[in-house]
């Protein structure tokens, strides 16, 4: 019965997925074209492929930290603090992949800190990410001294703006993230025991689960992923913003999973679909950014779409579709 | 306690052909039911019988798919409890639904507060609420927070809330399970007035003798039919448990295969071990196909005890070795590594993944003890799962249904099932019947036995005294944190427990 749900709430992100694709083509015919230059595919489509891919990584990471009911806020900050790290690396004299592995190993180390204050600390990880939200960005200015550290530097700029098979590095990237990330909880038991702590951390700890050390992981893996995110951004604009750099991406990252269909309270989880609900995400942005409404409707419409696919997903929503198709009851339930 | 009451009143609550099908489960399949006015009516039947569902159907928690219900003798359609609140119908339910950080007062008339001009007047509550609850022979401080309050008053002042919200049915799901003897006393007082004052009372409930002791009739239900519906001084408690049952399912007493003792060598012993303020220190060893029953009250250390084995708590002293070598358990992890498996007390909180299905929930313990990278596919987990739930009758529709869904003894079921699924060498059964009803408490006790045959060593902590005579081969006596008698053979009897229990708790009273 859990496979037919499944497919049941899945349907509604690929539908809206769809519609909004439909609306930015009817705002903008030329929105499904998609032309070959210089090795390379170009296109409003892999625009939003490209653009959406930063969002995308963090929901992957944040969706299991999320499956474990909590939250990390700090992801945005992180990504700052990653790109500021590679830049200043790079525009000190270190060679690119050294600069690259300290900023992942750094984010590493955020996702780390965070774990440890959640499960050693046991504080609540709205605030315990809080804290690295605020002070995070804080270090990347400390890092960068107040300045956008700006560099020429290949290897940093092919990350945020190359191409691999003529796609952009950052679809590349996200995907092969998304595609490895699945396997490796899927093919292992870490999936399910994720799940697990996220439904009943307690029942997990009586069940002979280590949550701590799951917990911790989770939310070093979101760390990791915030800095690869923090990577692409870097070397799109060539320079680290320690200000701007993943502002409010957090928000973003959040909503990606959740339009994904994972609970805010924790448990059952879908790394693809949270990519998808970044995508939907983008495709919003940039339909209206290309159809020539100003930036300022972005937010609303926005808004707008996203309450109204959280509502098709509610179990409201569920109810009303199952009274109408009411012909077998479809209920799965036995009696209590 | 059915007094001579033979003109009953006026159906006040009446259900009809009520039927209720999920997914592929009939739940209910023409069931008649009535309540009169200044009855009271006990519900009963085994888990899964269709009880709750009934019960939700009568106050609008559920919608019939057949059949109607009437109130006064009129038809009637809740959308939800509100509309059957609104009609008359009010229900109480096991865990107390009020607000423990609010005075008592507050929770009496919370939504509906006597107002001035639009403001909450605080006197006229409280003058209001002594008064209501006098009535009931309540006199406590109306302004204090209820949650300070021992849950059997809290029980009353819900009930008083949903008498004065509804005022002709009351519906008490469960409301004496997590009450002592002399709090049920006090509750079925209450009942008793209300039952003078005319109001319609259904009560569910798995205890026999408190059917016996305060209703008047008694409608059983068995598969979603109803078996019958009586006055209750046409029956017999034996006549009861049989309609329930529908076979002679008495507990099986094994004094013969019990008393011979365990014989085969140590599996685990634990040696002087204790942790300062839960536990004194202990030394307790379990044979292969031993089952040790642990009794006590409530608070007695029992609990305390298995927490302390199966490394949810840490011990400060003493030594743990499992099949004569020594063991370090300082967490449930290293306990399942061990070979331990744990039945917790609270189902809920401690054992359930509400929303994992059936088959999750099953091999939840048997993936964590494999570790991350030997995960279980879908065939092997479907297998396990099928195996168990086949050994345990786990009466569930499908096994990828979330586990929430099932009754509590199945749950229960689950839990033990997750543990049996890992081949442990030693289990801790925590209340094991607690919120089950009596054919699924058979059941456990078969279960418990057929363990022991399988070479199995058990700890059951269990309050049911009967039911401790019924499979242990020996009994330990906790009381005041402390192990204080060790039963053998002959002297396992209700009585000697009992006696053991109280033989210094006068004095501490």
């Amino acid at each position: 019965m859990r496979r037919v749900s499944l497919a049941g709430l899945a349907r509604p992100q690929f539908a809206a997925l769809v519609a909004v694709l439909l609306i930015n083509w009817m705002l903008f015919p030329g929105f499904f074209d998609i032309s070959w230059q210089d090795g390379r595919f170009f296109g409003s489509l892999i625009d939003v492929l490209n653009r959406g891919a930063p969002v995308a990584i963090l929901a992957i990471g944040m969706t299991m930290v999320i499956a474990t009911k909590g939250v990390d806020l700090s992801v945005g900050a992180v990504m700052a603090i990653a790109g500021a790290v590679a830049a200043v690396m790079v525009v000190g004299g270190w060679p690119a992949w050294l600069a690259v592995v300290a900023a992942l190993a750094v984010g590493l180390l955020c996702g780390l800190w965070n774990g440890a204050l959640v499960t050693l600390l046991d504080m609540q990880p709205i605030v315990a990410t809080l804290v690295l939200m605020v002070a995070g960005r804080g270090l990347a200015q400390l890092i960068t001294e107040g300045f956008i550290v700006t560099f020429t530097d290949p290897v940093l700029i092919f990350i945020g703006t190359g191409s691999f098979l003529g796609f952009p590095m950052p679809v590349v990237i996200a995907f092969a993230l998304m595609v490895l990330t699945t396997l490796a909880v899927r093919r292992t038991a870490l999936g399910l025991l994720i799940e697990a702590v996220g439904v009943n951390r307690s029942a997990a700890r009586f069940a002979g689960i280590s949550s701590r050390l799951l917990l911790i992981m989770v939310y070093a893996f979101a760390g990791f992923c915030a800095a690869i995110s923090g990577l692409i951004v870097t070397g799109d604009i060539r320079g680290a913003d320690a200000n701007n750099a993943g502002l409010w991406l957090e928000l973003d990252a959040i909503l990606a999973v959740v339009i994904g269909g994972t609970s805010l309270l924790g448990g059952r989880f879908s790394i693809p679909m949270s990519v998808v609900g970044a995508l939907i995400i983008q495709a919003m942005n940039t339909g209206i950014l290309i159809s020539g409404f100003s930036p300022e409707f972005n937010l609303v419409v926005k808004s707008g779409v996203i309450i109204l696919i959280l509502v098709l997903q509610s179990p409201m929503a569920a109810g009303l579709f199952r009274r109408r198709s009411a012909a077998k009851p479809a209920q799965g339930k036995t009696a209590p | 306690m059915a007094d001579g009451n033979t003109g009953s009143g006026a159906a006040v609550l009446q259900a009809r052909g009520i039927c209720k099908v999920f997914g592929q489960h009939r739940a209910l399949d023409g069931v008649d039911f009535e309540a009169r006015a200044g009855e009271v009516h006990a519900l009963l039947g085994e888990n899964g019988a269709g009880k709750s569902t009934l019960i939700k159907i009568l106050t609008g928690a559920y919608h019939p798919d057949e059949g109607e219900v009437l109130v006064d003798g009129a038809p009637v359609a809740f959308r939800d409890p509100l509309q059957a609140q609104a009609a008359g119908i009010g229900t109480v339910y096991q865990e107390v639904n009020l607000l423990p950080n609010r005075s008592v007062a507050e929770n009496l008339f919370l939504g509906h507060q006597p107002t001035r001009f639009g403001l909450v007047r605080k006197s006229a509550i409280e003058a209001k609420a002594r008064e209501v609850l006098s009535t009931y022979g309540l006199e406590i401080d109306v302004r204090a927070e209820l949650g300070t309050f021992s849950v059997a008053v809290q029980q009353v002042v819900a009930i008083a809330r949903a008498v004065e919200l509804s005022g002709k049915v009351l519906v008490l799901d469960e409301p004496t399970a997590s009450l002592d003897r002399n709090e049920v006393k006090r509750l079925f007082e209450v009942v008793q007035r209300l039952k003078a004052r005319g109001l319609a009372i259904i009560f569910i409930t798995h205890f026999l003798d408190q059917v016996f002791a305060i209703s008047d009739r008694v409608t059983i239900l068995r598969n979603g039919r109803k078996v019958g519906s009586e006055r209750l001084d046409a029956l017999t408690p034996t006549s009861v448990v049989r309609m329930m049952l529908g076979k002679d399912l008495a507990f099986e007493h094994h004094p013969t295969a019990v008393a011979e003792g365990a014989t085969g060598p140590v599996r685990v012993s634990f040696e002087g071990l204790g942790k300062a303020g839960r536990v004194a220190p202990f030394t307790l060893a379990l044979h292969e196909g031993e089952v040790v029953g642990v009794a006590g009250l409530l608070g007695s250390g029992r609990t305390e005890m298995a927490r302390l084995m199966f490394g949810v708590d840490q011990a400060d002293s003493g030594r743990i070795s499992v099949g004569g070598k020594p063991a370090t358990i300082r967490n449930p992890a290293q306990a399942v590594a061990a070979g331990f498996g744990f039945c917790p007390e609270d189902r809920k909180l401690d054992g359930i993944f509400g929303d994992l299905s059936v088959r999750e929930n099953i091999i939840i313990a048997l993936q964590a003890k494999l570790g991350w990278f030997k995960a279980l596919n879908r065939d092997e987990q479907d297998e396990i799962a099928g195996r168990f739930a086949e050994a345990l009758d786990i009466r569930a529709a499908d096994h990828d249904m979330p586990v929430k869904l099932l009754s509590g003894g199945n749950q229960q079921k689950v839990i033990l099932a997750r543990w049996l699924a890992i081949d442990p060498s030693f289990l801790i059964l925590d209340e094991p019947t607690r919120g089950i009803d009596v054919g699924a408490h058979a059941e456990i006790v078969r279960t418990i036995n057929r363990l022991r045959e399988d070479g199995l060593a058990l700890l059951v902590i269990s309050s049911e005294l009967d039911e401790v005579v019924a499979y242990s081969n020996r009994v330990v006596v906790m009381r005041e944190r402390e192990m204080v008698a060790e039963l053998t053979g002959e002297a396992i009897t209700p009585s000697v427990i009992v006696a053991a229990i109280a033989e210094h708790t006068a004095e501490a009273r």
